[in-house]
């Protein structure tokens, strides 16, 4: 029969033919239980966790759990509303308020989700006859934004600061321009060279927005991202974030200095139409954000780690998505899907838990095995996940 | 030869690196189903031909673009304008 899923035929095809071989699903795994950032209970088996993006193992903090469970008992279970309703509380404002602190900036404006950020802040930004010149391989929230607004999209080949320029300059006269780049791109965990990209987007008349989710927290003097490490946040114009990666919550958010920015809360419609973050939520944040700031010694050990899982990978004989450790991700490139599955099946029946990541999520068609390390990961565990690697990677045919 | 004819000749010139089947390319091939390139091969060419014409073909108009005549008609469109 043909109706309107007939589209998704090879794609169920693909999946059926992949789960016919017996592996598990890598799509569908449950978490039965949670006892900490870095452990869980998956079909029964203590499982290392090394694919969460909890970088700073906020989650099961002392401090984050009180404020969370306190604003439950004084602010009830949700809002009901929008922002520009009745969605704005007191924990709405600190939250903001502790964004402005970690940022130094003038404003902060949370959204429900960091894809909402994103898709809210590029659709109401760029407007017809305006230009969006992005990295191809920006994350799916940003094609989003590109497509919800009514501006031209101009993307430029990955952290290519000569094809950048070159689009910018051939944008015509009199258009507004909008450089949409990351700091760190977490499919491969390499950093863009912001400092280069956002001097040229400067030069060039253009507005920037830097997509700083994977690198809050960790990079940075102050954790504040990439554009905090090269030098160059004071000519960023807008930085995007998110709750559920270094915060460990979720929701999204804007900061920017820009003077007329409080505007955004009246036009931007993801922002407008949908529900505000519950109050146990938001003061869960704020507490994680506040403690965030002052979390150098976490952030060191966290690059021990993930220089460690680096070197230990690419000795075992991996092919890795950066010659260097340059974030919290190392991306194992696998050879194809039915290897990449395998291999992630053979490491979670050992007990360690990775991402399956492949097209159209990942850039060049691969398939990746993708690793986000975590503060809270003892130097013991990132030995025991070498070892499973080395089991899994000899069992699976991908190291000899 | 027509300023079309011209434009034509470029982007059949520009587009046979890239024919790595050898398919026989006319007004009315297509680059995703006969051409069978994917969106890397796309974004290549896309910038090699931004390049030679000094043009940009945002997303919005490759959107639109599914042939070699329509990619020339929308040179020749954005030529005009320059």
């Amino acid at each position: 029969m043909s109706d309107l899923f007939s589209k998704f035929d090879p794609l169920i095809q693909e999946r059926e033919a992949l789960l016919e071989t017996g592996l598990t699903d890598p799509f569908n795994l449950t978490m039965e239980r949670v006892e900490s950032p870095t452990v869980a209970i998956c079909n029964g088996k203590r499982t290392i966790l090394l694919g969460t993006y909890n970088y700073m193992g906020m989650t099961f903090d002392p401090d984050v759990i009180a404020a969370g469970k306190k604003a439950l008992d004084d602010f009830g279970s949700g809002t009901t509303g929008s922002r520009v309703l009745n969605g704005t509380y007191l924990g709405h404002r600190e939250c903001e308020a502790a964004l402005r602190d970690f940022y130094q900036m003038d404003h902060a404006m949370v959204f429900s989700t960091g894809y909402q950020a994103n898709l809210g802040i590029i659709s109401t930004l760029a407007g017809k006859d305006d230009y969006i010149v992005l990295d191809i391989d920006s994350h799916a929230s940003i094609y989003d934004g590109c497509a919800l607004g009514p501006a031209q999209i101009v993307p430029f080949r990955h952290n290519d600061i000569e094809a950048m320029e070159k689009r910018l300059k051939r944008i015509p006269e009199g258009a507004g321009k909008l450089v949409v780049l990351e700091g760190v791109y977490s499919m491969l965990g390499d950093v863009a060279p912001l400092k280069e990209m956002v001097a040229v987007a400067k030069a060039n008349g253009a507005m920037v927005l830097v997509d700083e989710a994977h690198s809050m927290g960790f990079i940075g003097e102050n954790g504040r991202g990439v554009a905090e490490a090269q030098g160059v946040i004071e000519d960023v114009d807008f930085i995007i974030g998110t709750f559920s990666k270094s915060v460990g919550t979720v929701g999204g958010f804007c900061v920017s200095n820009h003077p007329k920015f409080e505007i955004l809360r009246l036009v931007c419609r993801p922002y407008v139409f949908t529900a505000s973050l519950p109050p146990s939520v938001v003061a869960t944040a704020a507490t994680s954000i506040r403690k965030l700031k002052d979390a150098g010694d976490k952030r060191a050990h966290l690059w021990e780690n993930s220089k460690r899982l680096h070197a230990g990978l690419a000795q075992l004989g991996f092919t890795l998505g950066t010659r260097e450790p340059q974030s919290a991700i190392i991306a194992v490139i696998m050879p194809d899907l039915p290897t990449g599955a395998a291999m992630w099946e053979a490491l979670l029946k050992q007990g360690l838990y990775v991402n399956l990541a492949r097209p159209p999520a990942t850039p060049a068609g691969m398939t990746l095995l993708r690793c986000s390390l975590c503060s809270e990961h003892s130097a013991d565990q990132v030995g025991e996940i070498l070892g499973m690697f080395a089991a899994a990677g000899r069992a699976t045919g991908c190291i000899s | 030869m027509t300023e079309r004819q011209q434009t034509n000749a470029k982007v059949l010139e520009l587009i046979a690196p890239f024919n790595k089947k050898g398919v026989d390319v006319g007004d009315a091939s297509r680059f995703a189903q006969d051409l069978e390139w994917d969106s890397l091969t796309v974004l290549d060419f896309v910038a090699t031909i931004e390049d030679e014409f000094d043009v940009l073909i945002s997303m919005n108009m490759q959107a639109e673009i599914e042939t070699v005549g329509q990619l020339v008609d929308a040179l020749e469109k954005l030529l005009a304008k320059q």
